[in-house]
């Protein structure tokens, strides 16, 4: 009953999609109010059906309902409550579900929260090239991944879900994740209603930028976990691996970066619009080319779970249609786009514009990377795949200039100024940076290229962006509005991610090492005993369990319990890691496997990780100064929009 | 030209010259970290890019895995049910990686045929098969698992997909 009730409500849903990606848009263009005011409702009645079928398919998930395959499929009876809701989005047809939800979600937020601020035209515009995104979304997922077909007569139990998503983090990974992909949508919801009302103006930039933001922040903490859960889940160590599914999140994360420096310049200055356009088409081609990626199964990678390819080429389709069809309108309405006024070479424009030619240069690079060995093996040269060092060797090489120039950014003026002006405030910052980065280095041992340059440049961010943010102080009377101390947090917060970058990629303590009962292991001043390898048992799973006692030099610190389990059904193995957080370094043991001689003795994994938490924190400031840009008051001011755009744009006041 | 034009020309032509050599230094450092996918019937037919990073398909033969006794050095056979080349590892294994069970290795080949892993990989959930280990046993025209024909398990397998 209730998997029908989920699958009718899905049709519903659908069939709103329709007449909102139709009718709206028919009357705002034929200025029809009556049919434009159909789109909030519709987009209610769409928002309530996909949060109906969602909840329909948890409500199975928790009733153990194994007459539905896809409950059957990746649930049991041994799974406790909370995995059993996350099951809900482990799963392809899941996936898909929650995909619909938050797109309807961000939809309403649409609806609700721009209804006073658009003209609505516009915002009906918006509404329906949403809607007609969701139509296909929920077309792909009626007619090849259903969530809710049914076998009978069911199991009597289900299968599990893969053990490597019973966990806390994949709770929340997936749902961000979503949140920022399908936010994009926003974005290119956007960019499309200016297009199809021929005005490229300053106004909708505006309009959008909180929008991008939001999504953007919410796909820098999704990144930000997958990475956390990566690194203590998979039980190799590893933050990055430059996976085929990390590069398909990260290419639109890197388009987004750039979207949301070059909708600054578009909005105060109207400078490059159609190159904004473009981004906003891109950021989300590529969001769809990432489920298109990480759902057929084209590619070899860890997230590479059971896929189908004939879902891959419904998805490339209809990428090809909505970027097809989007570019197509750009090209024909281009020729309309504004242009703005010139700029100086010396110029807060021509600095977003080298922020924007890097970033997209390194998406155009993890693009190439990733798409290679599709292209050498449709050529039929063979088969091929692409080491990380490629990936790492390119990436630093971009971001290089990045991270020198960054704090000069906010220091520029628009349209005119001179270098000398602009640095001289950033002259302390510098020779901070580079004494106490390489004092901090040599004080830590670590004197080596990465670190120093992961220490230099972190500090040299950090303190480029606090000097920005007393010089604006000292010259504003009021408080400082919360677009700047987005902007000073995120760019500080690159900063702290850098300098856990250089530490963790050049300082890694890592090694594999044979381990039997009362073995000890010295290393970096703390000693690790192996006190006994005990069997414990979980709700379904049983696993041995490495007890590890800490010592750092006499005095105990820790215990630690890493653990290899076995889950009952399917029979599969999962290595859980013991870790002891710090904030300059974590201690990290992985069970590896028995050897198997009789010995009794396991092959363990022990990593030091300096300053790994840096990594993450400086991702979490990133994703915290977006959301903090987004909540601007300037953004959500109600209708002194117009008479606002011309103050701006004739003062010139920072960004 | 006036002034504007110059300088415009200026930045188009710094920035056609950036993206350039950027793709330039992408196209090299692509080529040096490639790795070609390889099965055990193309090691021994000697048909595959010498010098170069490898990454070896197939699955691990019954009965081939043996472990220093002291340290963490590990050797197997990786087979396609018609050829096997020796593979020695040094380090942990994958918690899937069993006899008869798809494998990939990456490293290199070196002269007396021996395969040098530096990496490991095996599958992460039961009903994954990685292409390249695919490819290899198709290759071999041996099936998945040694003694049944490729069709049958590969219908299977793409069955329980479903």
């Amino acid at each position: 009953m209730i998997a029908e009730f989920g699958q009718i409500s899905l049709i519903l849903a659908l069939i709103l999609a329709v007449i909102l990606g139709t009718l709206p848009l028919w009357g705002a263009y034929r200025n029809n109010d009556a049919l434009m005011n159909l789109a909030p409702s519709l987009v209610a009645g769409h928002f309530v059906f996909a949060l109906a079928a969602f909840v329909s398919l948890a409500t199975l998930f928790l009733r153990h309902d194994f007459t539905v395959i896809n409950v059957a499929t990746n649930s049991n009876l041994l799974l406790p409550w909370y995995y059993r809701i996350s099951a809900t989005w482990g799963s392809h047809e899941g996936s898909l579900l929650l995909w619909i939800l938050m797109l309807a979600g961000w939809m309403l937020a649409v609806a609700v929260m721009s209804r006073k601020v658009l003209p609505k035209v516009f915002l009906t515009r918006v509404l329906s090239v949403m809607g007609l995104i969701s139509i296909g979304f929920l077309l792909f997922t009626i007619l090849t991944s259903n969530p809710f077909d049914r076998i009978l007569p069911g199991p009597v139990d289900g299968q599990d879900l893969n053990p490597l998503l019973q966990d806390p983090g994949m709770i929340f990974h997936p749902p961000l994740l979503y949140m920022g992909y399908v936010g994009f949508a926003v974005a290119f919801g956007f960019a499309i209603a200016g297009l199809l009302g021929g005005r490229i103006e300053r106004d909708w930039v505006r309009w959008s930028r909180p929008w991008t933001l939001m999504a953007w922040a919410f796909l820098t903490g999704g990144i930000t976990l997958g990475s956390w859960w990566a690194y203590y889940e998979l039980g190799w160590g590893g933050w990055w691996f430059w996976d085929p599914v990390e590069n398909a999140s990260f290419i639109p994360w890197l388009l987004g970066t750039a979207l949301i420096h070059s909708q600054a310049v578009t909005e105060k200055r109207g400078a490059f619009p159609a190159w904004t356009v473009l981004l906003a088409i891109a950021a989300f081609s590529t969001s769809l080319l990432g489920t298109f990626l990480v759902r057929s199964g084209v590619l070899t990678s860890v997230h590479a779970f059971a896929t189908d390819p004939e879902r891959g080429v419904f998805i490339l389709g209809f990428m090809a249609l909505v970027t097809g069809a989007a570019l197509l309108l750009y090209a024909v309405r281009a020729p309309r786009i504004m242009t703005g006024k010139g700029f100086d070479f010396v110029s807060r424009e021509s600095a977003l514009l080298m922020n924007n030619v890097f970033f997209a240069v390194s998406a155009g690079m993890v693009l190439l990377g990733t798409l290679y060995p599709l292209i050498i093996d449709f050529m039929g040269w063979g088969q091929i795949s692409v080491g990380p060092p490629y990936f790492s060797a390119m990436f630093i090489l971009l971001m290089t200039p990045i991270v020198m120039l960054l704090p000069l950014g906010p220091f520029t003026r628009w349209g005119q100024d001179e270098l000398k002006r602009i640095l001289t405030p950033l002259l302390l910052s510098l020779v901070v940076a580079i004494v106490a980065g390489m004092a901090i280095a040599a004080a830590l041992g670590a004197f080596n290229l990465r670190a120093v340059t992961g220490w230099v440049g972190g500090i040299w961010l950090i303190m480029g962006a606090l000097s920005y943010f007393r010089q604006q102080k000292q010259q504003s009377r009021f408080k400082l509005p919360r677009g700047q101390l987005g902007m000073i947090m995120a760019h500080a917060g690159v900063g702290v991610f850098i300098i856990g970058v250089g530490m963790v990629e050049s300082m890694t303590y890592e090694r594999d090492v044979r381990f039997g009962q009362g073995d000890t292991l010295e290393v970096a001043g703390y000693r690790f005993h192996l006190e006994e390898i005990a069997v414990v048992k979980g709700p379904n799973w049983i696993a041995d369990e490495g007890r590890f006692t800490v010592y750092r030099g006499d005095r105990e610190i820790t215990q630690m319990r890493p653990q290899k389990r076995l889950y009952h059904r399917g029979q599969q193995v999962m290595t859980q890691v013991a870790l002891r957080p710090g904030f300059t370094h974590d201690l990290y043991i992985a069970m590896g496997e028995p050897l198997g001689d009789g010995s009794g003795d396991w092959s363990i994994r022990v990593h030091i990780k300096p300053f790994v938490r840096w990594i993450w924190g400086g991702a979490f400031l990133l994703a915290i100064g977006g959301l903090l840009a987004a909540s601007d008051r300037r953004y959500w001011r109600q209708q002194r929009i117009e008479a606002d755009a011309r103050v701006m744009s004739d003062g010139a006041q920072p960004a | 030209m006036t002034p504007t034009r110059k300088k415009r020309l200026a930045v188009v032509s710094l920035l056609v010259l950036g993206v350039g050599s950027a793709t330039a230094i992408a196209l090299v450092a692509l080529n040096d970290n490639i790795r070609f996918s390889i099965g055990p019937s193309e090691i021994i037919a000697g048909d595959f890019p010498e010098g170069r990073q490898l990454r070896l398909g197939g699955l691990v033969a019954a009965g081939s895995v043996s472990r220093d006794p002291s340290s963490l050095a590990v050797s197997f056979q990786v087979t396609d049910c018609i050829h096997e080349v020796p593979v020695t590892f040094n380090g942990i294994l994958p918690d899937l990686f069993r006899e008869g069970q798809g494998v990939i290795a990456h490293g290199m080949l070196n002269a007396d045929g021996v395969f040098h892993a530096h990496e490991v990989l095996a599958r992460h959930d039961e009903t994954y098969m990685p292409p390249e280990v695919e490819r290899a046993m198709a290759l071999a025209g041996s099936g998945l698992v040694c003694g049944e024909p490729l069709e049958d398990h590969l219908a299977t397998v793409r069955g329980q997909n479903r």
